[in-house]
């Protein structure tokens, strides 16, 4: 039985960081998010700059416990859930 | 088993060669890509950062070459992915594909990169001369490259 007290652990990667200016927060779980999608939409009403870094979602890629995710992904309290642009690695 | 390293050292390849094929008699081809930091003309990139996320990152390369044994009979595997600031002409990225025959470990050798540049947690940031920077953007061909496996 997952903690419901646990904080959300998010992390910013790539161009994503520098328009969030963080690399990394934590939150207690908002009330009402079920999926990715959720926590996008609701990140994006948190400020301009998480309104630009999230601006244009086709560009942004994420993971929920360090596995690739899509916003259809549920998550909960104690995930740590990553968001970044498509990966230039190789 | 595979030797999976993300390091801001670089790598010598033929002492990565040694080590994969040390002792061994029954490995008949080595696949070898080495990916390094190109400056196209005109752009002149002086350097690349490569950022990635520490904790996802081994753990996806593992799961990449776990596809590359499910798909081909490896005897040997090495990938090298570095990180940090790299500047033009460095290497990047090794990766070693040892198997008993030759299309087996070329063919292993390039699904390895084709995946690693579209299924791993890096991202590029690049240094021109003039001191601008700017992030990589990931390129439809690498996405195609990736899918024709």
């Amino acid at each position: 039985m997952a903690d419901v007290e646990a904080p959300l652990t998010i992390l910013y990667f790539a161009w994503l960081r520098e328009r969030v200016g963080a690399s990394e927060e934590q939150l207690p779980m908002p009330t009402g998010i079920a999926t990715v999608a959720d926590l996008i939409a609701w990140l994006t009403e948190r400020g301009p700059g998480y309104a630009s870094a999230f601006a244009n979602r086709r560009t942004v890629r994420c993971a929920v416990n360090q596995e690739f995710a899509d916003p259809a992904t549920r998550i909960g309290p104690g995930d740590e859930v990553a968001f970044f642009p498509p990966v230039t690695g190789g | 088993m595979a030797r999976i390293s993300v390091q801001q050292a670089d790598f010598n390849v033929g002492a990565e060669f040694a080590a994969l094929t040390a002792g061994r008699t029954d490995i008949g081809g080595i696949g070898c890509f080495v990916g390094t930091v190109r400056s196209n003309p005109g752009e002149r990139v002086a350097a690349m950062t490569l950022e990635h996320y520490p904790a996802m990152t081994e753990r996806a390369i593992a799961r990449i070459v776990e596809e590359a044994e499910r798909r081909w009979s490896l005897l040997g595997c090495t990938v090298i992915h570095r990180i940090g600031r790299l500047t033009a002409g460095e290497n990047i990225v090794l990766v070693l594909a040892a198997s008993s025959h030759r299309q087996a470990a070329l063919d292993a050798t390039a699904f390895l990169i084709d995946w690693l540049k579209t299924k791993a947690p890096f991202w590029k940031r690049e240094e021109l001369a003039d001191g601008a920077t700017t992030w990589v953007e990931a390129h439809e061909a690498d996405d195609a490259a990736a899918a024709r496996w």
